[in-house]
């Protein structure tokens, strides 16, 4: 591979760029998954090839190929100065990138099981056993499970130097119940919605959330929808559970601090951000106990946005994004440093796959853990609404207003769960919201989730995030506008 | 065997011909046969692609990429199971093969699974443009430079891409089915700021001749001008004059619901809605992978070729689409919209084409006493699937319209609205065109005068 990589940097250099670089990458996929107690998808992938990003004239180009020979890889590189050559003909001024020493490495994520040595036939039989466990309910109309694995091999070479190789094994599972009644369709999931939980693990994540254990529960609270009280429209209190609070890191802090968004890099598509350069140290975006990081760094856990370099060969960091309450920080690459008065990028660079060029993204962006106990969060509650597992999210192009709907919900009265509530939903302004939050549950409660399904860019790529969060409260919520009353 | 050549390069990048593709279809139905495989089938799909993005004035990204994937589905006593991969050497197709037959000896055996279907007839359809194909970065460059100058002169902010690529895909299997089909695609895509105001416009073409950038970019550009000092308006209850844009991300969410595996899963908005008055009478829907309008290949993941098939007629719910697993399940017979097997989610119409109206978008405007014209909406998500109440935002210039005038631009709202409501309540329409939005895949649709939308809340800009 690095014969491959270096031998494009060489024609890379040779036709013109001022710098090159080279991802050879390898994707190997499994995907399992069963609908009503019958295997449905099965199935097995690999991807090789390689993505040449040059330099040249002051304007990038990139170009990927598959045909990974020596004149295929030396064409790709060629190619690839051409684009930046005609970038030149339309660019606004020459890229500049901050300073990144070369690293010579290899990491490889830690996992205890590799998921793709485990026997398929104990991996089907534990799908079919969660479906069937979750179908033995009465009033269960559809019941899906899934599995997921990826092993992704990088070698990334720089024209600076560099030479590293990175491989990352990632899981990913979760089983869903549905219920169609009357004129209502509720919808269950465990351990979170839209593919269930991913993580930087080996199988032993499969292992660790139990999907047969849960099963039973996820089915019964399904049915018991169909006969709960609608979620009220009103504004009040509202806790959250951490995988819905997760998507609420994604959605209202993680997108807006994405340089290239901010910077109008992504205002055809993604959008822009409400976070304009003037704001860096200078907005309260959240109460003093809102700290929020953005860390790549292994110790941070196995999140989908860890690491140990990233897409453009800089090391993984931990950088404070809100501290005690106050906004300190973006995610920057190489180009984009200098313009928020960094000397270094924050390791930001991500890539789906060799024919994708790396852009900023997401690590983990994490909610630092609060000091309460769960139980004490509902216990010191008077009255509010609790909501859990994401039903669906939406958000303004500019990452203010926000609007998610749960699969549940429950009304807290005298701090105690009282019912359950059906087609709960929240809604706010970003700035409001974290200004609203007043308690924090700590580290015990506190789960990296992963959200792989981030969708940015052009051509779109598709990219896993962390996203660390304990169930925490807000005051003055607006809640139950999505359905009305129903 | 040696390697089937694949052309190194981009730009000079050209498909494999038929007869490539054959050949590797050929080889891979030996290997299967070789490692005691019952049935093989196999897809083939090559992408050359390239896209420039632009912003703030300029061109920040340039891309290209060239692939060829392989993806072989054996059956063994009734499993099956599917393996994929780009590495076109013997070895590496060999173990495809028997990577897709060892997942399928896992499993107990599949209930429902056919046997695989044989030869069929296509009807042709021709979507490959050699001006698309041959298009080059510095074309793409120079029509960009000329939408930024423009910006330049207005006072505004260009961002945007413009896509010029080529793909086929084919679908062969051991009893001798083989079809194919390439086509070529073009797309330009404009946003427009000017200070907090934004508006946007997009084309996409199978031929780059039929695609106007100039004209889309002064298009975004007029309405983000119109766009500047939007006042703030209550949410409430509004008729709207929705583009085409809008309509088609909107009730692109409403078609993977006339999958006839959706209603057998109980997961349909159909459930016990079929042949029952649902929209208004001036709504007819079909599928139609033969249209002028569409693009796509005329055969679905199995190799069954399309069949226009009406979906709503006249507001009634009237037929499903089918795969050949479904339709043996419902005694029917299938369509051509399954997707490649194995898979849980049946099949969807991909090609869909509204009956539309004669109303001139300017004659929605003049018709409209109190209302808001909507150019295009954003993060779009489902809120309640058995009423289909769909939430998001709108963008890029969200206008009032007052005693049959455009008169100001309004802050953005979020919507919360039935689908199946809003297509009861159509005023008016224009006449559906192939329209490209963001959320949807493209689509012949209308722009539509509509009473009674929904919006909730109003956003900061």
């Amino acid at each position: 591979m690095w014969d491959l990589a270096g031998r494009s940097l060489d024609i890379a250099r040779l036709r013109g760029a001022t710098y090159a670089d080279a991802r050879v990458m390898h994707l190997r996929q499994r995907d399992l998954t069963t609908k009503n107690g019958e295997v449905g998808t099965l199935a097995q992938s690999e991807s090789i090839g390689i993505g040449v990003r040059v330099l040249s004239n002051g304007a990038w180009g990139f170009a990927s190929t598959d045909h990974l020979t020596k004149e295929g890889v030396a064409a790709c590189a060629a190619a690839a100065v051409k684009i930046a050559k005609a970038s030149a003909l339309a660019k606004r001024s020459d890229v500049k990138m901050a300073p990144e020493n070369a690293y010579v490495d290899s990491w490889q994520s830690s996992f205890r099981k590799d998921p793709f040595e485990m026997p398929l036939e104990a991996q089907i039989e534990l799908l079919l056993k969660a479906d069937a466990e979750m179908r033995r309910v009465k009033g269960v109309t559809l019941t899906e499970t899934d599995l997921q694995f990826r092993k992704i091999d990088s070698w990334f070479a720089s024209s600076i130097g560099s030479r590293i190789h990175q491989r990352k094994v990632i899981s990913g599972c979760g089983i869903v119940a549905t219920s169609y009644k009357g004129d209502e369709i509720q919808k269950r999931s465990y351990p979170n919605s839209f593919g269930g939980q991913h993580a930087l693990q080996g199988y032993e994540l499969v292992e660790e959330v139990d999907l047969v254990k849960h099963a039973p529960r996820v089915a019964e609270e399904v049915v018991a929808l169909h006969s709960a009280a609608q979620c009220p429209q009103r504004t009040g209190t509202l806790i959250l559970g951490g995988s819905q609070l997760g998507l609420q890191i994604h959605e209202s802090v993680g997108h807006p601090i994405e340089l290239d968004r901010v910077l109008g890099q992504e205002a055809n598509f993604a959008g822009t951000s409400f976070l304009t350069l003037d704001k860096l140290n200078n907005l309260k975006y959240g109460t003093e106990i809102v700290n929020v990081v953005a860390d790549a760094r292994q110790e941070h856990g196995p999140g989908l946005g860890t690491f140990a370099y990233d897409d453009e060969g800089v090391p993984a960091q931990c950088t404070d994004i809100i501290k005690d309450g106050q906004f300190r920080g973006y995610l920057s690459n190489r180009e984009t440093a200098h313009l928020i008065g960094l000397e270094r990028s924050s390791g930001t660079m991500r890539t789906e796959n060799w024919n994708r060029l790396p852009i900023i993204r997401m690590t983990n962006i994490s909610l630092k853990p609060g000091t309460w106990k769960e139980a004490d969060l509902i216990a010191y509650t008077d009255d509010g609404i609790l909501m859990d597992t994401n039903r669906s999210w939406s958000i303004d192009d500019r990452r203010y207003q926000f609007q998610f709907s749960t699969e549940i919900g429950w009304e807290i009265k005298g701090g105690k769960k009282v019912r359950m509530l059906k087609n709960p939903s929240y809604s706010g302004i970003t700035t409001e919201f974290w200004n609203s939050c007043d308690a924090i549950c700590s580290r015990e409660h506190w789960t990296l989730w992963g959200t792989p399904n981030c969708g940015k860019g052009q051509p779109m790529q598709t990219m896993g995030t962390g996203h660390g969060a304990a169930p925490a409260r807000f005051r003055n919520v607006r809640m139950g506008t999505a359905f009305g009353e129903k | 065997m040696s390697s089937p050549k694949k052309m190194g390069g981009q730009e000079d990048v050209v498909l494999s011909t038929e007869k490539r593709l054959r050949d590797l279809m050929q080889v891979v139905i030996r290997l299967g046969k070789a490692a005691g495989a019952e049935e093989t089938e196999v897809h083939l799909d090559e992408t050359i692609d390239a896209l420039t993005r632009f912003a703030n004035n300029g061109i920040h990204q340039n891309v290209a990429e060239h692939g060829l994937t392989v993806s072989v589905r054996t059956v063994l006593q009734g499993k099956t199971a599917r393996a994929s991969t780009n590495k076109l050497d013997e070895d590496s197709l060999r173990a495809a093969v028997e990577s897709s037959l060892s997942l399928a000896q896992s499993q107990p055996k599949a209930p429902h699974l056919l046997p695989m279907p044989g030869k069929q007839r296509y009807r042709r359809v021709q979507r490959f443009a050699k001006a698309t194909a041959e298009l080059s970065a510095d074309e793409r460059a120079r029509a960009v430079r000329k939408a930024c100058d423009l910006a330049v002169q207005e006072g505004q902010v260009a961002a945007g891409i413009f896509v010029s690529g080529q793909m086929q895909s084919a679908v062969g299997n051991s009893k001798g089915l083989f079809a194919s089909h390439r086509q070529t695609r073009a797309e330009f895509s404009i946003t427009m700021q000017q200070g907090g105001a934004t508006s946007w416009a997009k084309g996409n073409a199978a031929d780059v001749r039929d695609l106007d950038p100039q004209a889309l970019a002064q298009r975004a550009s007029k309405k983000a001008r119109m766009a500047t000092n939007a006042v703030e308006l209550a949410p409430d209850k509004y008729t709207v004059i929705l583009e085409p844009a809008a309509v088609l991300d909107l009730v692109g969410f409403l078609f993977y619901d006339f999958s006839a595996t959706a209603v057998a899963d109980k997961r349909s908005c159909l459930n016990d809605r079929m042949g029952k008055p649902l929209f208004g009478k001036n709504i007819s829907v079909w599928d139609d992978a033969y249209h002028p309008g569409q693009l796509g290949a005329p055969f679905d993941g199995e190799g069954i070729p399309r069949q226009r098939i009406v979906l709503v007629d006249k507001g009634v719910p009237r037929n499903l689409v089918y795969s050949r697993a479904s339709a043996k399940r419902a005694h029917k017979k299938p369509t051509g919209h399954g997707f490649a097997l194995p898979n849980e989610y049946g099949e969807a119409p991909m090609n869909l084409v509204f009956s539309g109206g004669k109303s001139s978008l300017e004659e929605m405007v003049a018709s409209t006493d109190h209302g808001l014209l909507v150019t295009r909406l954003w993060y779009i998500r489902e809120v309640d699937p058995y009423e289909k109440v769909m939430t998001g935002m709108t963008r890029d210039g969200l206008f009032r319209v007052e005693k049959g005038k455009v008169t100001t631009a309004a802050r953005n709202f979020r919507f919360n609205q039935s689908v199946l409501e809003m297509l009861r309540n159509v005023e008016m329409m224009s006449p559906a065109v192939r329209t490209a939005g963001e959320e949807a895949f493209e689509m012949v649709v209308p722009a539509m005068k509509i009473r009674g939308f929904q919006f909730t809340e109003v956003t900061k800009f």
